[in-house]
C-alpha cells in the first residue's frame, strides 16, 4: 500500500500532491477552528499512535498476520479532517525516517490512505452506525466495515495509479518506464491482497478498538456520533434501532414496489451478454442497437467463452426453470433476492447483538 | 501447550505474534538509535548545512525517479554510493536496511513483468518455456534501479541528519510552521508510545505459560491498541496543559540558527548540477 519511489511518474506524483493539497488545507483550517491551541499536542499524539499501530502484527484468519493503517479508528475518534492530518504526518515520518513509502510518492500515499481512506471510513461508518447509541454493537459492526472498505478504497486508488503508468509512460518499443502492469492486472493484484489480508487487519483493529472503547471510555466515540447517547452499556433498544434504520427500510420497500418496472425494459443490459448471445440473430441485433450500431464479432471473445462457463447461477436470467411465465419468475426472483438481503441483515444484527450482549454479561459477572 | 522446561524447543518454533510485534517495535527503536549515532559522525554529509542537504538530496531523488535512461540511473546510484563512503556510512548497513528490502519488494512486483509484458522475446526459460520479453526485462531493470537509488539517497539524508534539523530545513520549502512542530512532536512521542507498546507486549509475554488461540490474540492486539489510544489522548491533554503552564497560547516560533558556509553553497551547487545533468541526459 505504501507506494515507493520509482513506481509512479513524476507527473503522476505532482498531480497527486496537487490533489492532496486542498484536502490538507481544508483539514488544517477546520481542525484549527475546532481545536485551536490543543491542535498541536492532540494531532502529534494521534499521529504517533497511528504510526505505532501500523507496526502491530495483527493475527488474521488462516494463521497469518497483517498490518493495519489505523485510518478507520483515527477517523472514528478524531473525525475525517483531523484524521487526514494525523495519517499524513504518520506517513511522512514513515517515508522519510523509516523509508516505508517514497518521498516523491508521498502525495500519492497521502491521497490514497489519508484522504480517500479517512473520507471513505467516515462515510461508511456514519451510514451504517446511524444514530445508534455509543455502546451499540452496531457501532462495532460499522467500524469494522468502515475500516475494511476504507483500506480497500485506498488500495483501489493505488491500483489505478499503478495501472495507468504503462498506458501513459512507455518507450518506443512499448517497455513501461514506471509500474509495469496495466489496470487489468494491477486492480485484481492489489485488491485480492487487501480483500483477504490487509482489509481483515483493518477490520480487526477498527472493530476491536471500538468494542474496547465502548467498555473503557465511550465518550471518545462522540466526535463521529452526533445525536447518539451513552446507554451505559445496555444493549441498544429495539425502538432506536428501528428509528435509525427507518430510511433504509423505506428505501428498500420503495425499490421492491418498483420491481415490476424492470418488466418494461427492452433488450438486455449493455455488456451483460453471454457467449451464446453472439450466435443468436435476435441477440446480435440487440447488441448492435445498444452499441451505436457497431456489429458484434462473429464469435464470442475467447476469454468470455472460457470464463462464462465457470459458474452457472441457480436462477439464470431471473427465470426459475420450474415456472413457465417469465414475468412471474422475474417478480419471484426480485422478492427472493430482497428477502435474502433482509435475512442476511437480520442474521448479521442478531449475531453481533448476541456476541456483544454475551460479553456484557461476562463483564457484569 | 508450551512449558518453561521445553525452552530449547522454543528456538525452533515459529515466533508468536507477540514476539514478532515486540521485535518490530524494538527494530524501530534500534533504527532511531543508529540514525542518531551516524548523524554524529565526522563525514561529508554530516558536515553540510541541513537546508543544503535536504534541497540537494531531494533534487537527486526527483532526478532518480524521473530519468528513463538506465545508465544515468545507475550513475546516480554510484553517486549515492560515493556519498555513503564519504559520510562513513557502511555499505553493509545500506544493504541491510534498504537494498535487500527494496530488492525483495520491487523484485516480487517486477519479476512477473519480465514474462507478462508483451514484446519481442529475448529467450525462453529452459524448463518452463516461459518467454522473457525485451520490454518486460528493461521495465523490471529500470524499476529496480530507480527504486534502489531513490531509497538509498533518502536513507543517506536521514542517517546523516538529526531529525530536528531535517524538520527545521523543511521551513525552506515554506511548509507551515505548525506542521513542522507537529512533525517534531510526533517523532518524539512515537518513541514514547513505541516503548509503551513494547512494555505492554513484554509484560504479557512474561506472563504467558501457554499458547493463545486466535480470538485471544486478536483480543490482546485490540485491547493493547485501545490502551495505547487512551494513553495517547491522555498524554496529549497532559502535554497541552504543560505547554499552557509555560505560556503557550497557540503561537509557534522556531529557532532558525543555521548558517550557510561557502562549503554548503558549493555542495548545493554540485547537487543541483548533478540533478540537472541527470535530467538532461536521462530523458533523451
Amino acid at each position: 500500500m505504501h507506494i515507493p519511489d520509482g513506481y509512479l511518474s513524476p507527473s503522476t506524483c505532482a498531480a497527486l500532491y496537487a490533489g492532496s493539497a486542498p484536502f490538507w488545507f481544508v483539514a488544517l483550517k477546520r481542525v484549527q477552528r475546532r481545536l485551536s491551541a490543543r491542535l498541536v499536542p492532540l494531532l502529534s499524539l494521534v499521529s504517533a499512535f497511528s504510526f505505532v499501530i501500523m507496526m502491530f502484527n495483527l493475527p488474521l484468519p488462516g494463521g497469518t498476520t497483517g498490518h493495519a493503517v489505523g485510518m478507520g479508528i483515527a477517523t472514528i475518534v478524531l473525525g475525517p479532517w483531523a484524521s487526514i492530518l494525523a495519517i499524513s504526518v504518520a506517513l511522512l515520518i514513515q517515508a522519510v525516517f523509516f523509508g516505508d513509502g517514497g518521498i516523491t510518492a508521498y502525495g500519492a500515499n497521502c491521497f490514497n490512505m489519508a484522504v480517500v481512506g479517512s473520507l471513505a471510513a467516515w462515510t461508511v461508518y456514519r451510514i451504517i452506525a446511524g444514530r445508534a447509541p455509543l455502546q451499540s454493537p452496531r457501532r462495532v459492526f460499522a467500524a469494522a466495515i468502515a475500516g475494511y472498505l476504507a483500506i480497500n478504497a485506498s488500495a483501489l486508488c493505488a491500483a489505478i495509479e499503478f495501472g495507468i503508468q504503462p498506458v501513459l509512460f512507455h518507450d518506443a518499443a512499448g517497455a513501461p518506464f514506471y509500474a509495469p502492469y496495466p489496470l487489468s492486472i494491477a486492480i485484481p493484484a492489489m485488491l485480492i491482497g487487501h480483500f483477504s489480508f490487509a482489509g481483515i487487519a483493518e477490520l480487526v483493529i477498527s472493530g476491536g478498538l471500538v468494542a474496547w472503547l465502548q467498555r473503557a471510555d465511550a465518550s471518545l466515540l462522540k466526535t463521529t456520533a452526533p445525536g447518539a447517547v451513552e446507554s451505559g452499556g445496555i444493549a441498544e433498544p429495539a425502538a432506536s434501532a428501528w428509528a435509525a434504520l427507518r430510511p433504509m427500510w423505506i428505501g428498500l420497500a420503495a425499490l421492491m414496489i418498483a420491481t415490476p418496472l424492470g418488466l418494461f425494459a427492452a433488450g438486455a443490459a449493455w455488456g451483460e451478454w453471454n457467449a451464446a448471445d453472439f450466435k443468436k440473430p435476435e441477440a446480435r441485433r440487440e447488441i448492435a442497437a445498444a452499441s451505436h450500431n457497431v456489429a458484434p464479432p462473429e464469435n464470442p471473445p475467447a476469454g468470455l467463452a472460457r470464463l462464462g462457463s465457470i459458474w452457472s447461477a441457480p436462477i439464470p436470467d431471473y427465470a426459475p426453470s420450474f415456472l413457465k411465465s417469465e414475468k412471474l419468475g422475474y417478480l419471484l426472483s426480485a422478492m427472493f433476492g430482497g428477502g435474502l438481503i433482509i435475512a442476511g441483515g437480520l442474521a448479521g444484527g442478531w449475531f453481533f447483538g448476541r456476541s456483544t450482549a454475551g460479553r456484557e454479561r461476562k463483564g457484569a459477572a | 501447550m508450551t512449558h518453561p522446561e521445553s525452552a530449547p524447543a522454543k528456538n525452533r518454533r515459529r515466533k508468536t505474534f507477540v514476539e514478532r510485534t515486540v521485535n518490530d517495535l524494538a527494530e524501530a527503536l534500534d533504527h532511531a538509535a543508529y540514525a542518531d549515532e551516524v548523524a554524529q559522525r565526522d563525514g561529508l554529509l554530516q558536515q553540510l548545512d541541513p537546508r543544503a542537504k535536504v534541497c540537494g538530496i531531494l533534487l537527486l531523488v526527483i532526478a532518480a525517479v524521473s530519468v528513463r535512461n538506465i545508465s544515468v540511473a545507475a550513475l546516480l546510484f554510484a553517486v549515492a554510493l560515493a556519498l555513503a563512503l564519504l559520510s562513513r556510512i557502511s555499505f553493509r548497513v545500506l544493504a541491510k536496511r534498504v537494498w535487500t528490502s527494496v530488492l525483495c519488494f520491487t523484485g516480487v512486483i517486477a519479476l512477473p513483468a519480465i514474462f507478462l509484458a508483451p514484446g519481442a522475446v529475448m529467450f525462453r526459460l529452459p524448463l518452463l518455456h516461459w518467454p522473457v520479453t525485451s520490454q518486460g526485462w528493461w521495465a523490471a531493470v529500470r524499476l529496480i534501479t530507480r527504486a534502489e537509488t531513490a531509497s538509498t539517497l533518502a536513507l543517506l539524508l536521514v542517517l546523516s541528519t538529526p531529525w530536528t534539523h531535517v524538520l527545521k530545513a523543511l521551513r525552506v520549502f515554506h511548509v507551515p510552521v505548525v506542521f513542522v512542530v507537529i512533525l517534531g512532536m510526533t517523532h518524539r512521542y512515537i518513541f514514547s508510545l513505541l516503548h509503551l507498546a513494547r512494555d505492554f507486549f513484554e509484560a504479557r509475554r512474561s506472563r504467558l505459560v501457554g499458547m493463545m488461540d486466535r480470538a485471544q490474540r486478536r483480543h490482546l492486539a485490540a485491547s493493547t491498541a485501545g490502551v495505547l489510544l487512551e494513553k495517547s489522548l491522555q498524554l496529549s491533554g497532559d502535554v497541552f496543559l504543560a505547554m499552557r503552564s509555560r505560556g503557550f497560547r497557540g503561537g509557534i516560533y522556531t529557532l532558525d540558527d543555521f548558517r550557510m558556509k561557502p562549503r554548503d553553497w558549493w555542495a548545493l551547487g554540485a547537487f543541483v548540477s548533478m540533478a540537472a545533468l541527470a535530467f538532461k541526459l536521462g530523458n533523451r
